[in-house]
């Protein structure tokens, strides 16, 4: 036993073993690579994700349009005076967790008080910032469910958020963060497109 | 039937044939390392049912998902309406897709008390902690086939239920966007998320589960089954050699679990012909309508099943933060080993403050899974909060109060009346 046992190279065992444990775990990693990779989304929905256009002629005022893209309903709302109003009522913009869009997603020409292109007209993805559902329009001030200091507004029936009628998150809710804008601009006076970027002129 | 009987002319051939595979398998000696001489401490009680009822579920729920497999179609142009083609027009299809959307509740329902068997008689603690953490794998793999196969049908629910638990992982900071993208495979729930949530429910998830079932019983078969006084039986042996206090699983057990399987199964058809939607707390009621990505459901809920976990995430009012809660909430029990610190393993011998901790646990468990299925209002909030608390209070505060919790004296062994 202990004649055999000199005759042992231990260190080069140990290399060897340290070598071929190294190669096969490198080479283990890199075949996970198009496995992993093959969840990333196909170049056909990346196609499919393509943007779409809307007429927004006959939308009345105070009332809520809704479109697909990508999947996600976007909201197009056209807001009376009296609503654009409450966006900057003090006493509501106080109440706010994000009232300047500081820390939420929007296209840089959305970074307003109304959150749009053009106050009239409303532009969200309606996927609620905390867990994606989809939130519902409770446009109606002093909302019986919502409470007296209602202004009007979302309200995401799954966990409770609320926002504004610039889709701006209230404190003490589950949201993070504002509902998010997507890039999207104005093809003609009455038609809006989305997924592509107003030029900023 | 017994191996002293002299055996008959006929069966000597079958025995040669037997004899012959034994000698390149080794199948006898399986048997009685894990059936016929695997000894099970001789007071296991109603509580003890629950692990062989659970194999009996995944087993239900192997084969009727294979069948469900041949009529079912994983698109998102087809599955709503193949699910109803199974209802309305396959043989038998509804008796199969009952059962299975049954045993899905079941599964849960007979792990829940497997679980909290487990709690009250120590079972989790020294030398069965690999049992438990086995068992703890066994459960997370349990709640993601659960969520997979909840897609399938492509109901409103099960749409936005995806919707939400996916959305979860985009609260992990700085990669949580990508990583959801990455699990949908698209810009939403889309028929590329089915068609991959598919593969997993019917392979990958299976496969790891049944793995994790042989892991677990291997584990619970070195080291010897609990019972319920928490009583170490290999300590008394017999002239034998075998635990005085033990007696062979087969027949003594596989009997007892036989009566276990009937009533189970008495119970379990009940379900299946009187009342396979529960109300709507097995099947909800949203799920019957195909699924609008535009178009939440008015009050989006787990099944029943996930309701303790939703309710703390509702609970908190910060996404990460709730998020990570909730997590926190479903993985605290593998901690369970390291824990407990009480000197004795069963609530019978445990004292008065251990039990009311278990006690309160177990009520802010059902209470949030109450919570979790109402509609949010401030009061019901607060609530979930209050019982939240309570919920992480009996992990968090466990090594202190099980280590001064008075306990009984520990018998040598086991208590044991015959009927």
């Amino acid at each position: 036993m202990s004649a055999e046992s000199e005759q042992i190279d231990g260190g080069r065992r140990h290399f060897l073993l340290v070598a071929t444990t190294v190669t096969g775990v490198a080479g283990l990693a890199a075949t996970a690579v198009p496995f992993l990779a093959s969840w990333k989304p196909s170049a056909r929905a990346q196609a499919l994700g393509a943007p779409v256009e809307q007429d927004i002629s006959k939308l009345e005022p105070g009332a809520i349009l809704k479109v697909n893209w990508r999947g996600q309903a976007i909201y197009i709302v056209r807001r009376t005076p009296e609503m654009l109003s409450t966006l900057t009522n003090p006493e509501v913009v106080s109440r706010l967790r994000d009232p300047e869009s500081e820390e939420s997603e929007q296209p840089e020409y959305t970074k307003n008080d109304a959150r749009s292109l053009r106050p009239e007209y409303l532009v969200l993805i309606g996927v609620c910032t905390h867990l994606g559902c989809a939130p519902l329009d409770r446009f109606q001030p002093d909302d019986p469910e919502l409470g007296a200091d209602w202004p009007g507004g979302f309200y995401c029936p799954c966990h409770g958020s609320r926002f504004d009628l610039a889709g701006r998150v209230f404190k003490d809710v589950p949201a993070p963060t504002n509902l998010r804008v997507p890039p999207y601009r104005f093809m003609t006076e009455s038609v809006i497109q989305i997924g592509v970027d107003a030029e900023v002129a | 039937m017994s191996a002293t009987m002299p055996a008959p002319a006929r069966r000597g051939r079958l025995a040669a044939i037997a004899e012959w595979c034994d000698e390149r398998l080794g199948y006898s000696r399986f048997l009685k390392a894990h059936m016929t001489e695997y000894y099970a401490p001789k007071n296991f009680n109603f509580w003890y049912y629950f692990g062989s009822l659970a194999l009996l579920v995944l087993v239900i729920q192997i084969v009727t998902g294979i069948f469900l497999t041949m009529n079912y179609k994983p698109s998102a142009q087809d599955a709503f309406a193949s699910v109803e083609y199974i209802m309305r027009d396959v043989e038998w299809g509804w008796l199969i897709r009952y059962m299975h959307s049954t045993g899905a509740s079941a599964f849960f329902i007979v792990v829940y008390l497997h679980m909290f068997r487990g709690i009250m008689y120590g079972s989790h603690k020294n030398p069965r902690e690999l049992v438990w953490i086995f068992g703890m794998l066994i459960y997370l793999c349990l709640m993601a086939e659960a969520f997979f196969g909840y897609l399938l049908p492509w109901g409103n629910m099960s749409y936005w239920g995806a919707q939400v638990i996916v959305s979860l992982f985009g609260a992990i900071p700085g990669i949580g966007e990508s990583l959801v993208e990455w699990i949908r495979g698209d810009y939403y729930i889309s028929d590329i998320t089915l068609n991959r949530f598919f593969a997993l429910h019917v392979i990958a998830l299976p496969l790891a589960l049944v793995f994790l079932v042989i892991a677990h019983i291997l584990a619970l078969h070195e080291v010897g089954s609990n019972n319920p006084d928490g009583v170490d039986i290999k300590k008394v042996k017999g002239p034998d050699g075998h635990p005085v206090d033990g007696i062979p699983f087969h027949p003594y057990y596989t009997v007892k679990d036989l009566v276990g399987t009937v009533v189970f199964l008495a119970l379990f058809a009940s379900v299946i012909f009187f009342a396979p939607e529960m109300g709507g707390y097995f099947l909800e009621h949203a799920n019957f309508q195909p699924a609008n990505p535009l178009q939440t459901p008015e009050n989006i809920a787990p099944v029943w099943y996930f309701t303790p976990y939703y309710a703390i995430l509702r609970a908190v009012p910060n996404k990460l933060l709730g998020v990570m809660l909730m997590g926190l909430a479903v993985i605290s029990f593998a901690f369970l080993p390291w824990l407990d610190r009480s000197k004795v393993k069963s609530i019978r011998y445990r004292g008065w403050i251990f039990k009311t901790f278990l006690f309160a646990f177990a009520l802010s468990f059902l209470a949030l899974g109450y919570l979790g299925m109402q509609h949010v209002t401030p009061a019901y909030t607060y609530a979930a909060r209050f019982f939240t608390v309570v919920y992480f209070a009996f992990f968090i505060l466990m090594p202190w109060y099980t280590k001064i919790d008075p306990t009984k004296p520990v018998p040598e062994r086991v208590t044991y009346h015959a009927h």
